[in-house]
């Protein structure tokens, strides 16, 4: 096993961590708000990269260009679903919640499977294409931007979070809804605030990996089980713990598929939750 | 005690100890017991009968779910696990030591109980989300391990050797589907009459109070997390009888669609819809979402695979946001009020 | 003669902070023990201590004599022990009745001895007439009622009460302090948390005090009240009604 693999795997592994990470942001932020899995996150983010793909493939936009406009329908969608769905959800017991969500998955899923069949699409030629060589080591320049832009995405959210009223409006939310109400913080504009921020970094995920990703409706799935170990293995409501997780399991990930066999590379990050959520059930900084 | 309260306990006292259904309902499940019976020899198509013996497999399914998320509060999302151990245990033994089905089917019980416990034990003492997710995970393991275990056949699946003499030995019929309709209803009654005994049961309560308030059910004796357990085992020995039947009727397994998230997703569709916690819930969620399923796939053709899973993920979403506790709940909660206990 | 319920050097520590710390006193069979204290010194969590809803840190628990430090909660309510909860938790989608059976059917397996058990412990309570009702659809009060109902129906030697007169108005205040003595006359050993003043002179054998998570004094009622620590905690006179 030479280095030049291993740092190879190291860096891909990273990378494709910190999509991880931006996809279980989402899911951590909504969780640590309202008690609510997402079920259907994996969906949205397929949703995201059908966009960036319908507006390259109708509009002749690289993903680069379109990203503002997906973000912005992505966080729009989370909005509506709010006010439409969620906030309904919000008083029926844990079952319904979850069922809900879920439900909401598969019609995602099957819609999609229905309007635009269950073919694998990509982006040809995307401005991002290249590949980027340091040292020994050849990177795929999306990659290499993609995992830019996450970081990226990172430190404006939490900037947003840490350093605006609204962003702490949300933390204080997201810690005691009954103080921060009784305090004029308005839970549900915060709540609305949250699955649309969510939903947003999920549309920058999802536009992004459309420039070296298959595009397919079944994409989110995966996705979002490797975001739902993120976020148990970061703990549920941490940003910092989503990007680290996030990360980790990436690496866990790429280096396992290098070291083992690649199609049990899955089950290793699986054995991962599990070993965490039984012997650390907060994760590493969650408070649930 | 003051006169009008041991009155009152008098009354109460000699109440009835289990609800009677109101004379409609009886009546109604009367007639439909009767029709169910008489079935294959009123509807004679293939296809009629091919119906109705999904929805009874399903009903089966989904009263496995009832079991342990409806009644004991434990959302599993991979209930397919057990139906596939069912399926290949059944099938591994008839095909390479010519054991007959009807063993396989209580090896496969017994197994798809065990890896309840080995599943189970350490993930059941997880928060509802946290344990939702890990059998999400686990039985995406399990799928993605069936497809390369090659002494199952990895992805290419198993065959169930074809046998045309002694079909109640092997369990294989190929000249009509009666014999799999009697089976299958008589699988569903089964399951059926084990939970209606169950909810009438110590242990039915006990899962029941598990389920609305742990902290207060072990503050009444109960051993919480040896009962999670034991409805997670019941309920994976009820998907695997699902699977041994279902290997025998299509005798073909694959790992892809066995153990697929489909069929977890679709046996708790199911019973949200009809009635999570009651009896006939699961019942009457397989006997609308089923047909809705293959008539679908027959009007639209290709794509009906698609569309019947829009029209449930709309269903569900639907019953979770306006009624949470399904279709049947309403009328169960009128009959239990009417007399004094389930 | 072995006391009933016997706490030795209870302590509670979550990191930094100490929920309870070396709470030592016995509770003789028969007996009605008060504990009394401002919010947040500690007597709830002392109950999950004794209950087995959380580990403690130091000291042990015997139930007549026997060990019972650390064990499931399940066991120790096996042994006897019942308790209420102050953040009630009432079976929601089961109805009045079946609420008290599962209460019942630690005693028995056969559920019409269970409903029989049961509907005696609501007639005790008074809680018959919603006895086909469902959990979710009781008031505050009635729920406390039902907590208790189904605690009793349990046969316990040993009840643990938490705030059972909170949020019940003065009138039914009267009827609860009955039902406690009734309680006591048939031989059951009560420990009871309580912050109204009224109720717990006039039913307790005994007060522990409690402050910040410590025993400030344990004894007669008439002794504790006049302890100048409890005076103190208490920010004025002990005869006020919560």
């Amino acid at each position: 096993m030479s280095r030049e693999l291993i740092l190879q795997a190291v860096i891909s592994g990273l990378l494709m961590g910190l999509i991880y990470a931006l996809v279980a942001v989402g899911l951590t932020l909504i969780f640590g708000l309202m008690e609510i899995v997402n079920f259907a996150h994996g969906e949205f983010l397929m949703l995201a990269m059908f966009t960036a793909f319908w507006f390259w493939a109708l509009a002749g936009l690289d993903p680069v260009l379109s990203l503002p406009f997906v973000v912005i329908i992505l966080a729009l969608a989370g909005i509506l679903a709010h006010f439409g769905i969620i906030r309904r959800l919000l008083k029926a017991p844990m079952l319904a919640q979850v069922c809900g969500t879920f439900g909401l998955g598969v019609t995602l899923r099957a819609g999609a499977q229905f309007l635009w069949t269950p073919d694998f699409r990509t982006v040809a030629n995307p401005l991002t294409a290249g590949r980027v060589q340091i040292g020994p080591i050849f990177i795929g320049q999306p990659q290499l931007i993609t995992g830019g832009i996450c970081l990226l995405s990172f430190a404006a959210l939490w900037w947003f979070v840490t350093r605006t009223e609204t962003g702490l409006g949300l933390q204080a939310t997201s810690q005691d809804r009954q103080a921060a109400a009784v305090m004029g913080i308005p839970t549900e504009r915060m709540f609305a605030l949250g699955w649309g921020i969510g939903l947003g970094c999920v549309g920058i995920a999802g536009t992004m990996l459309s420039t070296f990703y298959y595009i397919f409706p079944e994409v989110g799935t995966n996705f979002a089980l490797l975001a739902f170990v993120a976020v148990a293995l970061g703990g549920f409501g941490s940003i910092a713990g989503s990007l680290l997780a996030g990360v980790l399991i990436g690496l866990v990930e790429s280096l396992g598929g290098l070291l083992l066999d690649p199609s049990y590379k899955t089950l290793i990050v699986f054995v991962l939750y599990l070993a965490v959520v039984i012997f650390r059930p907060h994760g590493l900084f969650g408070r649930f | 005690m003051s006169g009008s309260r041991t009155d009152m306990l008098k009354t109460a006292r000699a109440e009835p100890l289990w609800p009677r259904p109101p004379l409609w309902v009886s009546a109604l499940g009367a007639t439909a017991l009767a029709l169910l019976i008489a079935y294959p020899f009123i509807f004679t198509t293939s296809f009629s009968q091919h119906l109705m013996i999904l929805i009874l497999l399903y009903a089966l399914m989904a009263q496995s779910w009832n079991v342990v998320a409806g009644l004991s509060g434990q959302i599993s999302l991979g209930q397919a696990i057990f139906f596939g151990i069912g399926a290949y245990s059944s099938t591994v033994l008839f095909a390479k030591y010519g054991v007959t089905p009807w063993a396989g089917l209580m090896v496969g019980m017994l197994l798809s109980a065990l890896a309840a416990v080995v599943i189970g034990v350490p993930t059941l003492r997880l928060r509802g989300h946290y344990f939702a997710i890990a059998t999400l995970l686990i039985g995406s393991s399990v799928q993605i391990v069936f497809q390369r275990w090659d002494w199952v056949g990895a992805a290419s699946g198993l065959y169930v050797p074809i046998e045309r003499a002694s079909p109640w030995f092997y369990l294989q019929f190929h000249t009509s589907k009666v014999p799999y309709y009697y089976l299958a209803l008589g699988a569903a009654a089964c399951g059926y009459l084990a939970v209606w005994k169950l909810r009438r049961s110590r242990l039915g309560f006990r899962l029941q109070a598990l389920r609305d308030e742990p902290d207060a059910a072990a503050s009444l004796g109960i051993a919480i997390a040896r009962h999670k357990v034991l409805a997670f085992m019941i309920s994976a020995a009820m998907m695997s009888v699902a699977g041994t039947f279902y290997a025998q009727y299509v005798l073909v397994l694959d790992p892809e669609r066995l153990f697929s998230a489909e069929i977890s997703i679709i046996v708790l569709l199911m019973t949200v819809l009809g009635g999570s916690g009651t009896l006939w819930g699961p019942a009457l969620g397989a006997a609308i979402l089923v047909p809705l399923s293959e008539y679908s796939r027959i009007w639209f053709g290709g794509t009906g695979r698609t569309i019947d899973l829009i029209l449930y993920g709309i269903l569900i979403l639907l019953v979770c946001m306006w009624r949470p506790s399904g279709i049947l709940s309403l009328l169960e909660e009128r009959i239990r009020r009417r007399a004094g206990v389930p | 003669m072995t006391p009933l319920l016997d706490v030795r050097g209870l302590t509670k520590r979550y990191g930094g902070l100490t929920a309870n710390a070396d709470i030592v006193f016995d509770v003789n069979e028969g007996e009605i023990v008060g504990f009394i204290g401002p919010n947040g010194a500690g007597k709830s969590t002392l109950f999950d201590l004794i209950t087995g809803f959380q580990p403690p840190s130091a000291g042990r628990v015997l139930l007549d004599g026997h060990d019972i430090t650390g064990l499931r909660p399940d066991r120790i309510s096996r042994l006897g022990v019942a308790r209420t909860f102050q953040k009630l938790k009432p079976f929601l989608d089961l109805t009045v009745t079946e609420n008290v059976i599962v209460g019942a059917l630690a005693r028995t397996s056969d559920i019409k001895t269970a409903r029989d058990r049961a509907l005696e412990s609501l007639a005790f309570v008074n809680l018959l007439e919603k006895r086909n009702h469902f959990g979710r659809e009781l008031s505050t009060g009635q729920r406390k009622r039902l907590e208790l109902a189904r605690g009793l129906a349990m046969s316990p030697r040993l009840i643990l009460m938490d705030e059972v007169t909170g949020g019940v108005d003065q009138r039914s205040i009267a009827g609860l302090i009955a039902l406690v003595l009734e309680l006591k006359q048939r031989g059951l050993t009560i420990v009871m948390i309580e912050h109204n003043m009224q109720v717990i002179m006039r039913l307790a054998d005994r007060i522990l005090a409690l402050h910040a998570g410590r025993p400030i004094a344990f004894g007669a009622p008439e002794q504790v009240r006049s302890e100048p620590a409890v005076v103190d905690a208490y920010l004025g006179t002990v005869d006020d009604a919560a």
